[in-house]
This record gives structure tokens, sequence and C-alpha cells, in this order.
């Protein structure tokens, strides 16, 4: 391992905490861990709260049925006694009840359950599909290539929630039952949020199958499979958790929206704040207040929350919108490079020479083999 | 910078596609090339709106025909297939589908179940509505989004840029339909300043009945009554929804600015008018400002199908009789008919405003004519 040489005064030691020749750790290179580390100031704050309230959900819906003290449905207590309707919020229901008898706290907590998993069903559907389209697309190119991208710009130009609409109606008829509501939505939502992933990572591997790495793999022989799976997906994820936080916030406002139009979840399959909204419009105008405030607040919050991540995320990609750290502080870590970046090739280089002729050639040759 | 990198994009771009009539259009890019880019563009709106049709008909039909859908609980078994055989809805999809994209080139969108009435009629008679909202929300939202993202890029990592985002975050955070209730709750209910719901009090439809040549929409029409009262009643309960749908967008705009005045207020020709001594105040107002209105442009096309959809919830929160009302009453009726026939009208509205959008930024910037 070469070593890179730290230039520095005696006696001036900020640069000794610079990580040179040493490889960052793996845990230091996750997403949000090394997000974490170079935000500074406010950006750090946003990051750090939206991080909070991301987990604060998290937690409320993997502990719902501890939470809340009724269930989603129930609307008799332990001792038969249906709930009163539309009541103020009290010691028995702190946050009130609603028209149909229902607990709002425990909608509230157990509607924190269905976002997540809505969350992470379309996520997961909409990766694994766009980025498998992306890779695919921007790799072979040709008549795929230019049929996909046709039909990605045509559904990613169309309005989110209509689309959402139009694929909840063809997947359940609108009316939805227990899974099969949260399914629905979740791949009503899907289906929104593929284009944007494969936007991303056909951009992204158009951008590195040109280099120089790709071609030597083919050149050794690697597989089709081996280089799209090892060389370009590894490559072109980098923008891939900015995208899949800012797409989490709008699936849970997506599903929200479909459900305060009606076609979302059906109330005795799961809690589902978009039906509560839907529910409470006329609680509102008769100054019942507690029906809408509560559910319409939690989505809220946890919409602020992932998208405080992912903003925060964005902005440190960026670095024009990094907040800049005051000089002495240790911004991160310089790679080892094998190469004196000052010597560049000079004219007379008959060695340099010849490889940029050969990459010169090599590009313009290749075009017509592509089809 | 960003100069360098979009112009090398731009210089890529056209590489691709260099077969054809594309390689023509190319070496000619410097003669008619705007034109040309204008009418390839508008051609290019066809497909899309063509995938759009196909997506939209074989995602409605594939649960069943529309008849069952909205009464098969209402009608007899019988009753029921002979309205399917006399709407032509037992036939092969691909002849039906055939069928449709011929009557749409007729501008005939079918009829509705529920109501029968024709489509068409249905979006003359609410378009109106949808227009005037989204406008008045366009206008909410530039007008925030602007005066508060000049602010933060102005006062950039302190305490203002920090709240204005926070601002900005909490507009998008925000469903407008929840936004749509509080404000309702708040101004309406609590307060009483303004009208829960609607567009117009009974006493100012009536007036309206009386114009010869109403245009729907309801400010120009109360403008011809000229009737103040009316005016300020119109005013009044479109303040609410405006102010829902336009905050909706507002955070969108207020990113954008900031990002964009930040950006091209530390390059180098900024830097250049400010060692030659120009005050700050006039190199945000005059010299950063107006390159950084370039992408606000394109968003703004891009908002259009954000506030469509956004139309849709709004209307639906204030009774606001548009598109998007009609069109969730119609889903809650499951008239499949009337809502494939909004949803196609939004679905052109939507390509012919992304290509107005692309055209005035070739119009600004040359670099975008590809």
């Amino acid at each position: 391992m070469s070593d890179a040489t730290k230039v520095t005064v005696p006696g001036d030691n900020r640069l000794a905490g610079l990580n040179v020749g040493r490889r960052t750790s793996f845990f230091g290179r996750l997403p949000i861990v090394r997000d974490l580390r170079i935000a500074v100031g406010w950006q750090k704050a946003m990051l750090v709260v939206g991080l909070v309230i991301t987990a604060f959900f998290l937690l409320v819906a993997i502990f719902a049925p501890v939470i809340a003290p009724y269930g989603y449905s129930q609307i008799r207590g332990d001792d038969g006694t249906a709930f009163p309707t539309q009541a103020p919020p009290s010691a028995e229901h702190i946050w009130g009840t609603t028209v149909g008898g229902f607990d709002v706290f425990s909608r509230v907590v157990w509607g924190a359950r269905t976002a997540v998993i809505a969350i992470i069903v379309a996520v997961i559907l909409s990766i694994f599909i766009g980025v498998f389209l992306g890779l695919v697309s921007g790799y072979f190119g040709g008549w795929i290539d230019r049929v996909l991208v046709v039909i990605a710009d045509a559904i990613y130009s169309f309005p989110s929630l209509l689309l959402a609409i139009l694929m909840a109606i063809m997947i359940s008829g609108g009316q939805s039952s227990l899974w099969g509501g949260i399914l629905a939505s979740g791949i009503s939502i899907t289906v929104v949020y593929i284009p944007q992933y494969f936007r991303t990572i056909r951009a992204e591997v158009m951008r590195i199958k040109g280099s120089a790495y790709v071609e030597s793999a083919k050149v050794v022989g690697a597989s089709t499979w081996r280089i799209m799976t090892s060389h370009l997906l590894r490559n072109s994820t980098r923008t891939l958790p900015v995208i899949l936080t800012l797409n989490s916030s709008e699936a849970i406002l997506t599903l929200a929206g479909l459900g305060f139009l009606g076609f979302g979840i059906e109330p005795t399959a799961a809690a589902e704040w978009g039906y509560d909204l839907n529910r409470a419009v006329a609680d509102v105008t008769a100054g019942i207040w507690w029906t809408a405030v509560f559910p319409g607040l939690a989505i809220v919050l946890i919409v602020l929350g992932i998208t405080l991540v992912g903003e925060s995320l964005n902005d440190l990609a960026d670095p024009r919108l990094r907040a800049r750290k005051s000089a002495g502080e240790v911004i991160g870590s310089i790679e080892d490079t094998s190469v004196e970046p000052k010597v560049e090739p000079s004219a007379d280089n008959e060695l340099a020479n010849e490889l940029m002729a050969a990459e010169h050639h090599d590009t313009t040759g290749k075009e017509p083999g592509n089809e | 910078m960003t100069h360098q990198h979009t112009q090398a994009e731009a210089v890529e771009s056209p590489k691709k596609p260099a077969k054809g009539k594309a390689g023509a259009a190319k070496k000619n890019r410097l003669s008619g090339g705007f034109f040309r880019f204008v009418i390839t563009r508008f051609l290019l709106i066809i497909p899309t709106v063509f995938i759009l049709v196909t997506v939209v008909f074989f995602v409605m039909r594939a649960t069943g025909d529309p008849i069952t859908a909205a009464q098969g609980g209402r009608l007899s078994p019988d009753e029921l297939q002979r309205r399917i055989h006399e709407a032509g809805y037992d036939r092969p999809l691909l002849v039906q589908y055939v069928e449709y994209l011929g009557n749409l080139l007729h501008g005939d969108l079918g009829t509705t179940v529920t109501d029968n009435q024709p489509v068409i009629s249905i979006l003359t008679r609410y378009g109106a509505a949808t227009f005037e909202l989204a406008i008045l929300a366009l206008i909410v939202a530039l007008v925030v989004g602007i005066v508060l993202g000049r602010i933060a890029a102005k006062h950039r990592d302190r305490l203002a840029d920090a709240g204005i985002r926070t601002f900005a975050i909490l507009c998008y955070a925000t469903p407008v339909f929840f936004l749509g209730l509080m404000l309702k709750l708040v101004f309406s209910v609590w307060l009483g300043w303004l009208p829960s719901s609607g567009r117009a009090s009974l006493a100012s439809q009536a007036q309206f009945d009386r114009l010869i040549r109403p245009t729907g929409f309801y400010i120009i029409d109360a403008l011809q009554l000229g009737d103040p009262a009316v005016l300020l009643d119109v005013l009044r309960h479109a303040v609410l929804p405006a102010l829902a749908l336009g905050l909706l967008t507002a955070g969108v705009f207020i990113r954008l600015v900031r990002t964009n005045v930040i950006s091209t207020y530390n390059s180098g020709y900024v830097e250049a008018a400010r060692s030659r001594g120009v005050s700050e105040k006039r190199l945000l107002s005059k010299h950063a400002w107006k390159p950084a209105l370039i992408p606000i442009i394109t968003v703004m096309g891009m908002q259009i199908a954000v506030m469509l959809a956004g139309a849709v919830l709004t209307e639906t929160t204030f009774e606001w009789k548009g598109l998007g009302f009609m069109l969730s009453n119609y889903l809650k009726a499951r008239d499949f008919v009337a809502v494939q026939g909004i949803v196609i009208l939004i679905a052109i509205i939507v390509s012919v405003a992304n290509f107005i959008v692309d055209v005035v930024s070739a119009l600004i910037d040359p670099r975008v004519r590809y």
C-alpha cells in the first residue's frame, strides 16, 4: 500500500485526523451513517430530527398492539358496552371517538403499522422492478430501451394519484379487504414510482457502461449477468437512498390520498389515516376537530420525518448545497492513489498517446456494432 | 461550473439517435433548429397520449364492463345483460378499443353510465372551475415560493433559512386535504371569516344564471356582472381552496428558488459584478435572479400534473364543483366511463402543458434544443 504524504507544518495538527491510506469501515460507508458524519450545523440537525421521527413511527408500528388501548375496528369495550360516537377526548378515549365509534388514538397508532407496511411493499417492489428494467434498458439499449423510455416518460408525466386510482380499480375493483387492501395500495403506488428508479438507474448505467473497468471485464470474459450485477448495479446505486426516502414519503401521501377518495383499505381490515380523514370531513363542518386533527398530524409528522432525512441526504450528496465545514475540521478521508496527480503525461509520452488513441477509436467504432 | 456541465450533456445527448431524421435535424440545428425542435416535440405528444389512453382503457376494463361495475347490485341479471349488450360491452375488447380510439378522434368520450350524459359536456361544464382554481393556486404558490425562496437564499444556513426550509418541507408533507380541513376548521368554523365550501353563495349563483354568455370562470363572470358584492363573494369562496392547493406546490417553488439563487449567486459572473462594486441588493435582484428563473418555468410545467391531482383532493374537500369533484363522485359511483373520460382529458392537458414548457424553455435557453 503506497502512502500518500501529509504535507503539513510541524506543530500544526489539523490534518492529523485525516485517515490517509486507510479504508473507511463498512459501517462508516453506509449511506446514513456516512452522511451523519459529514453533516454540520442545520443540516445535521435536520437529518437527526428526521431520523428520530422516522424511528419513532417505526417503533409505534412495531409495538402497535402494546401501545393502542383498543383494536383498530373495536367499537365496544371489554364489558360489551358500545363506545360513544363522536365523543370528545376523555380519560377512556384520550383522543375522542369517531362517528363510527372507533377510538381515534387506537386508529392512529394502528395506522402507523399500515403506513409502514405499505411503504415497505411499495418501495421494495418498485426498486426491484425499476432497477432491473433500468439495468436492462441502459445496458442493452436498442429498441427495448426506446420503448421502455417512452412508456416510463408517459407514466412519469402523469399525476401519480390518478395512476394509483386506476391501479386500485384494476387490482381490487376499488373495494379492498384485509391484506388485499394493503397490497393493492402498495402495488398501485409501486407502478407510480417504477419510472423514477428506472430513469435514475438507466442514466447511471449509460454513464458507466463505457468506462474502462466495464470494458476490461468484457475483455476478460465476464458474463453479461456478472457485468450487470457486480459492475453496473453496484456502481449505479449512488443516488438510490435519496430517491428511496423521498418516494417513501410520497407513498404515504398517495396511500392517504387513495384512502381519502374512498379507494383505500376498509376500516374493518386495517386502520388507515386517509380513510379516517375522509370520514372527518363532515365532522369538521360541525366543529368536531379531534377526528381530523390526529390522523392528519400523524401523516404530516411521518412524511416530515422521512422527507427531512431524504432532503438532508440529497443536500449532502450535492457539494453545491452542502454546508461548509470550517477550515481545519476534518471533512472526510483521502483515498490514496497510485498515480502522482501533479504529473501529467507529456506530449512525447508514447504509451499515453497510444492509449488515448485506442480509446477514441473504440468509442467511435462501437456504434454500428451496437445496433 | 454548472454551465459546463449542462453544455456537456447537451452536446452528448444528440449523439445517441444519430440516425435518420434526428441526424438531419442535428445538422440543421443552427438554421431552422428551433422550429424543427418545436415540431418534433409537438409530434412527441401523440405517442404519449396514445400510450396513456391505451393504458387507461385496458386498466379500466381489466375488472369488467362499466355497467356491471356501476349498477351490478341494482339491476336484475337479465336487465343487466340487456344493457351490456345494448352498449356493446360484450364484444371483444380489441374491437371496443379500436372503436373507442375512433370516437376519441371525433371528440366523443362516451356517455356516463350513472346519469346518462355525454362525457364531453361534463368536461366543458366543469373544466373552467378546475382551471380557475389551478390558476389561483399557481399565483399563491409563485408568490409564496419566490418571496420566501429569495429570503432563504439571502440568509443561507442561518435561522431564517432553516425556518423557511422547514416550512417548505411542511408544505410538502401536509396532505392537501388535511390542510384544507384545518383551514376550514380555523377560518370558517371557529373564526367564521370565510365560507367553508362551494364556489359562490346561492344569491350569486342566481345572478350568474342571468348572464347571456357565462364563461364558467366565476371571477370573470362576476366582473361581467359588474356587481362588487358578487365578486367579493366569489373571491371569499376561493381563498381557502386556492391557499390549500397553492401551499401544496409552494414548498417545491421555495426549494427551487433557493437552490437556484444560491448556485447563480456563487457563479463567476455574479462574483465579477460584485468585484465591480454592484450592490448586494442589486446582485440578488438582477444578476443572480434572472438565470434562476429558467428552472422555475420548467418545474412549473411539471407541477401542473401535481396540481391536477391535488385539485381532485382539494375540490373534494371544499365541494368545489370542478372536474376533480366530479371525478371523485364518479369514482364513488363506480362510473368508469366518466372516470376514463376525465382521466384522459387530464392526460392530454398534462402532455400539452409539458410541450409548452419545453418550447418556452427552449426559447429562453438554446442549449435545451435537441
